[in-house]
């Protein structure tokens, strides 16, 4: 093993609240090859990544770089005076500065900032690897795929010799991917080594040299890409079988239209334009999906249905009356469940009891009172809550900061159902919960459209648009590029209008 | 190493324990200063406390102002609309209450409604002075502390332009004040002797009512919700603008009823006098309360000692000056022992 | 007088009046572009100006020139707003509380200091600091109508008022053009991106918003030892300056050269009181007095209306804490 440039050994990391995201974890990365870091969400691959760029403190275990082991101080300034830097799934950008500001942040041994320099460096690098980045354009008004090569130029440009991914392909589309991966490997050539953290397999296994699994904490396994193969990942990964099976029965008669969206036009917070002319219709008992690269309208759309967002053009249709301009209370009263992409900011009041959060949409109702609020009926609504979704909570009067990601998004979901709604508009659903919770959103999910409700499932993952839709609707820079019956796509069909083609409609 | 970790929820007698502990470090402190710049400082305690337990009337007078214009500040702080203008909210019903009780028709200047009508007025125009703010920042979301802190200055010299001027009463013998209000304006004191008055029971019942619908109504609960996030709020269908609106109103129409009991049971006409800094006090009180309202009801009694003392303190040969330092300081050592209750504190071995 | 003259004075008079406004509003431009708000100005101009009244009644006793003992009291009041400043730092940035709050904290404090301080060792309530600064005459030869009366207004000034044009380049300098001015503005629009390369967000910001203390202490002190003050120390007198610094900061929109054309215009503002009297134009005090406030409350409204939704120009991490394993 003399060309290992990383070593990790024996690592453990705990948060505050006891949560181990690491523990006995190792890792060796060669020079000059990828090696991807493949496991669920929470389990532990971007907690390690910040160990090694000095982001983070492990609680136990060494650390190698180059042969040498680290001591002492380590920050992300030793980080990457070692060589070591990170392309995060946020990207550190400041998005008001240009790119050669960005290259310049954090260089403290010259007084003035010099752009010149700066930007025939970033040019050199940008020709070296086919990076195409003009440096005097700002950052907000680049694509999230230029952003992201921004991202490694930057850790070029710091001397980077090992680049670490964090997520990289889940804000790409497909084309993009491709791309990417063609960029990093040229950077190999140069004896650049890449680690990159993702969860999804046919990735690790089209582009990656070596692959480490992770599972909970765990560093469960090493392997060569060239000798394994998805079954075998898929079984570390979740320490079970993978069944990529539809999870709704096609039994279900189709009901009358629930909603309809005819050319719908919205902006998004900075004015643009973030909806272009969308239609389509769902009826009851049927789950529609939305797919697509996140940040093309999908935000929005769960937005203008909901009552949060003024429509700018179009009509929406919730049965047979007008929606369009009612307020989020009257859509409320309509019984339009809404499970937002943020639990934390939108979904729930962190630091209010989960009493307070359950009667988020019903406080209004007789049921809880009149001027005063009855606080036994409220707490038996919450109980039954907890009780029928079997959520773990200390007691009912505890704030639901000190729950856990599954347990929080299924508080929304028995809110969000427990007077039967029509509608049902869901975001990411199941974004960084647990095996578990995943499965029990979806059957959820499941059960509601079997009733006969209808269900708008935005989603970023197409397996789980192929699991749990009838139709998926393709968004791309805010127009519906194609409808299709789910079981008859094709996964090249989904990413072909993910990046922009015109589909079909069905 | 020390480490410090979040807490993830707080023990009751933290909540309690942080802020008495931090009264406690800042009347050291103080104490201390007085020491180092060669003041006696033994006395400066036995005054502050000493003479309050004498002068017990007194204190509450304060108390009874502090209460109504605490519950005030609460209710926009538990939305986290920051209204820093109490001061002048007051002086405006101060105003509204007097220009009631000085230029009623005849026939109401003898009636048991006068006091009614005056302090329906100040409530009135203490509310919309507070909306001056906080319209502004309900629409076009225009800082709010600014405007409303601004706001004081311009009400302090309002109240000023009207008791040199047009108001300045003919039996005021050039005093800058107003001639007395009739005596249906007044209202009366508890005792045959000391100002203690009955607008101690407005300020209690003040207390519990907001107890119940800011802990226990519809309203509170939107509140509080609206104080958690405003997304959180808006997904679950409730009004931002129309709730800060409401808020501030109340929150400036409280600050003018102090005004108005204060005129009418203190100083039975208008003058200059005022201690513009009692938006601040009160705010130190509910920063201490943690927005509580029985609690204020508490810590009013205590602020108001320490208000009183103000203005006992010179007579004992001791700066007035320390009890606004004093002030100052125990609002800076309570926001500063929060952290105690927010974090753990832990020594770890390397 | 004609009216050139009264435009040259009324100008000169809100040069002077803007000057204190001016350092205070810089130092905060510095301190919110680092990503922390202290709304405690307002206390650090207290604590500026009783810094540089003792300490100027001291230096000067000592008979020492008078320019030199200026410069030493301008230095002190920097320094003592630095200090208190560090209230401010330590319990936001250490002790992680509410910015808002600690800044009241800071002003409420700030002032009771500073009257304390001021009763115990002021024991002549009607002491004066009578060694000021003098007004340096630049542009006196100058016989242009206008141009003479304009240059003379902005060039016979004192010392205060050409160090306050100079800082305006000076901070307007280190912001934009400068490799640390670079870091200062990063770490307070993201935070995250800065330490991820290596600046060091709170030391940092420890010390921006210890310059900016040091900024409203001078600013405060300009208030005592200016050639246009009267050389007295006096409960209240810092009549609200420090709130209205904080709105020229918005009004600026955080940007040190529209900072000064605002500091001006708030000192016409406040120059009208004294120069609508002299003049007859009005003479009720009280109405002119309210007039700064009431400009500011109305700036302040037109440029949150004008402005576009959300975008006024604020750092986007202003009083956002930041903390690295936050989760």
């Amino acid at each position: 093993m003399s060309n290992a440039v990383v070593e990790m050994k024996n690592i453990r990391k705990v948060f505050p609240g006891g949560v181990v995201a690491n523990d006995k974890v190792d890792l060796t990365i060669e020079k000059g090859e990828i090696h991807a870091l493949l496991g669920e969400n929470g389990a532990g691959k971007s907690t390690l990544m910040n160990i090694l760029t000095g982001l983070y403190r492990q609680d136990d275990g060494e650390l190698f770089v180059d042969g040498q082991k680290i001591e002492g101080k380590y920050g992300p300034k030793e980080a990457i005076a070692k060589g070591i830097g990170m392309v995060h799934q946020n990207f550190r950008l400041v998005k008001p500065f240009t790119v050669s500001e960005n290259m310049a942040l954090g260089t403290k041994d010259k007084f003035l900032y010099d752009g010149k320099i700066i930007e025939s460096k970033i040019e050199e690098i940008s020709k070296k690897f086919q990076l195409q980045i003009s440096p005097k354009a700002k950052i907000w008004q680049l694509s999230i795929g230029e952003q992201q090569r921004v991202e490694i130029i930057k850790m070029l440009y710091r001397g980077a010799q090992i680049l670490i991914m964090d997520e990289p392909t889940a804000v790409l589309t497909p084309n993009e991917v491709k791309g990417l991966f063609d960029i990093l490997k040229a950077m190999t050539k140069e004896g650049i080594s890449i680690i990159f953290i993702t969860h999804k397999m046919h990735e690790v296994l089209s582009y990656a040299d070596r692959i480490t699994v992770l599972r909970g904490g765990f560093a469960i396994k090493t392997l060569n890409a060239k000798d394994t193969n998805d079954r075998e990942l898929a079984d570390l990964m979740v320490g079970r079988q993978l069944d990529a099976k539809r999870m709704i029965a096609d039994d279900v008669p189709l009901g009358e239209v629930v909603l309809k969206l005819s050319d719908v036009r919205a902006m998004n917070d900075k004015g643009l334009l973030a909806l272009d002319n969308v239609s389509f219709e769902i009826r009851g008992g049927e789950i529609l999906g939305i797919a697509g690269v996140a940040g093309n309208g999908q935000k929005e759309l769960s937005e203008v249905i909901t009552g949060l967002r003024k429509v700018t053009a179009g009509k929406i249709m919730f049965k047979n009356d007008d929606i369009t301009k009612e307020s989020v209370q009257k859509i409320i009263d309509r019984n339009v469940a809404f499970i937002p992409e943020d639990r934390h900011g939108m979904g729930l009041a962190n630091n209010l009891p989960a009493t307070d959060n359950a009667i988020l949409k019903s406080y209004r109702n007789k049921r809880c009172g009149g001027i005063l609020m009855n606080k036994k009926v409220v707490d038996e609504i919450t109980q039954k809550m907890v009780d029928d979704f079997e959520i773990k909570i200390p007691n009912i009067h505890c704030n639901v900061k000190l729950m856990s990601g599954g347990n929080l998004q299924k508080l929304i979901l028995a809110r969000e159902t427990f007077d039967n709604p029509e509608l049902i508009i869901a975001v990411y659903p199941v974004r960084g919960l647990d095996v578990g919770a995943i499965d029990y959103v979806h059957q959820k999910l499941a059960e509601e459209r079997k009733k006969g409700k209808a269900v708008l499932l935005i989603s970023e993952d197409l397996e789980e648009i192929y699991k749990m839709t009838d139709r998926v609707a393709v968004l791309y820079e805010g127009k519906v590029m194609g409808i299709v019956k789910t079981q008859e796509a094709s996964i090249n069909d989904l990413g072909l209008m993910m990046a922009g083609a015109k589909g079909s409609e069905a | 190493m020390i480490k410090v970790e979040k807490r993830l929820e707080t023990p009751k007698y933290l909540l309690i324990l942080t802020p008495i502990v931090s009264v406690l470090v800042a009347l050291m402190f103080s104490a201390i200063l007085l020491l180092v710049t060669g003041e006696d400082a033994a006395r400066a305690m036995n005054t502050i406390f000493g003479g309050s337990l004498i002068n017990w009337q007194e204190v509450l007078v304060n108390s009874v102002t502090l209460m109504i214009l605490s519950i005030g500040v609460a209710v926009a702080f538990k939305m986290v609309v920051w209204n820093i203008g109490a001061a002048g909210q007051m002086m405006i019903g101060m105003i509204c209450a007097a220009g009631v009780a000085l230029f009623a028709p005849i026939a109401l200047r003898d009636s048991i409604f006068l006091i009614p009508i005056m302090a329906v007025a100040a409530v009135i125009g203490g509310g919309l002075w507070a909306l001056i703010s906080g319209g502004a920042k309900a629409i076009w979301n225009v800082n709010e502390v600014i405007t409303s802190l601004l706001l004081n200055y311009v009400a302090l010299y309002i109240l000023q332009f009207l008791v040199f001027g047009p108001w300045k009463g003919v039996t005021s013998s050039g005093f800058p004040q107003t001639d007395p209000f009739p005596a249906a304006a007044k209202i009366p004191a508890i005792f045959e002797t000391g100002r203690l008055h009955y607008g101690l029971f407005v300020a209690l019942a003040i207390i519990i009512i907001f107890y119940f619908l800011l802990n226990k109504s519809r309203w509170g609960y939107e509140i509080r919700v609206i104080g958690e996030g405003r997304n959180v709020a808006r997904y679950g269908g409730m009004s931002l603008s129309k709730n800060i609106i409401i808020a501030m109103f109340i929150s400036g129409g409280l600050a003018g009823l102090a005004g108005a009991i204060h005129v009418s049971a203190l100083e039975g006409r208008l003058s200059p006098h005022m201690n513009t800094d009692i938006g601040y006090t009160a705010i130190i009180v509910v920063w201490l309360s943690r927005l509580h309202p029985l609690v204020i009801g508490i810590v009013s009694v205590f602020m108001g000692a320490l208000l009183f003392a103000e203005t006992n303190l010179p007579a004992a040969g001791i700066p007035s000056e320390i009890a606004k330092l004093l002030q100052g300081s125990i609002l800076f050592f309570v926001i500063a022992g929060d952290f105690f209750s927010r974090y753990k504190v832990k020594y770890v071995k390397e | 007088m004609n009216g050139l003259n009264i435009f040259q004075d009324l100008l000169a008079s809100a040069v002077a009046m803007g000057t204190p406004i001016l350092f205070t509003a810089l130092g905060e431009i510095i301190t919110e572009k680092s990503g922390v708000q202290n709304l405690g100005l307002e206390g650090m101009m207290y604590i500026g100006a009783i810094t540089a009244f003792l300490s100027g009644l001291a230096l000067t006793a000592t008979g020492m020139p008078a320019l030199t003992a200026m410069i030493l009291v301008i230095i002190f009041a920097a320094l003592a707003g630095s200090l208190i400043a560090l209230l401010h730092a330590y319990v936001c940035l250490s002790l992680r509380a509410n910015q808002i709050v600690s800044g009241l904290a800071l002003a409420i404090f700030g002032t009771g200091l500073s009257y304390y301080l001021g009763k115990v060792f002021i024991t002549d309530a009607t002491a004066i600091l009578n060694d000021r600064l003098t007004r340096f005459h630049f542009a006196d030869g100058i016989d242009i109508p206008f141009v003479g009366q304009l240059l003379r207004a902005f060039l016979n000034q004192d010392l205060l008022v050409y160090l306050a044009y100079i800082m305006v380049f000076v901070v307007w300098f280190f912001i934009y053009k400068t490799q640390r001015g670079l870091n200062l503005r990063a770490i307070g629009e993201n935070p995250g991106a800065a330490d991820a390369v290596g600046v060091n967000v709170k030391l940092s910001r420890y010390i921006y918003v210890m310059i900016g203390g040091a900024f409203a202490g001078v600013g405060g002190s300009a208030l005592i030892i200016s050639a246009s003050s009267v050389g007295q120390w006096g409960q209240g007198m810092i009549a609200g300056r420090g709130w209205i610094a904080i709105a020229l900061v918005i009004f600026a929109r955080w940007n040190p050269k529209l900072v000064i054309w605002g500091a001006y215009l708030f000192g016409i503002a406040m120059a009208l009181e004294s120069r609508a009297q002299i003049y007859g134009w009005f003479d009720n005090i009280f109405i002119l007095k309210m007039i700064p406030y009431i400009v500011t409350i109305l700036v302040l409204l037109v440029t949150f209306i004008f402005s576009k939704q959300k975008d006024i120009g604020e750092p986007e991490s202003l009083s956002k804490p930041y903390d690295r394993e936050e989760r």
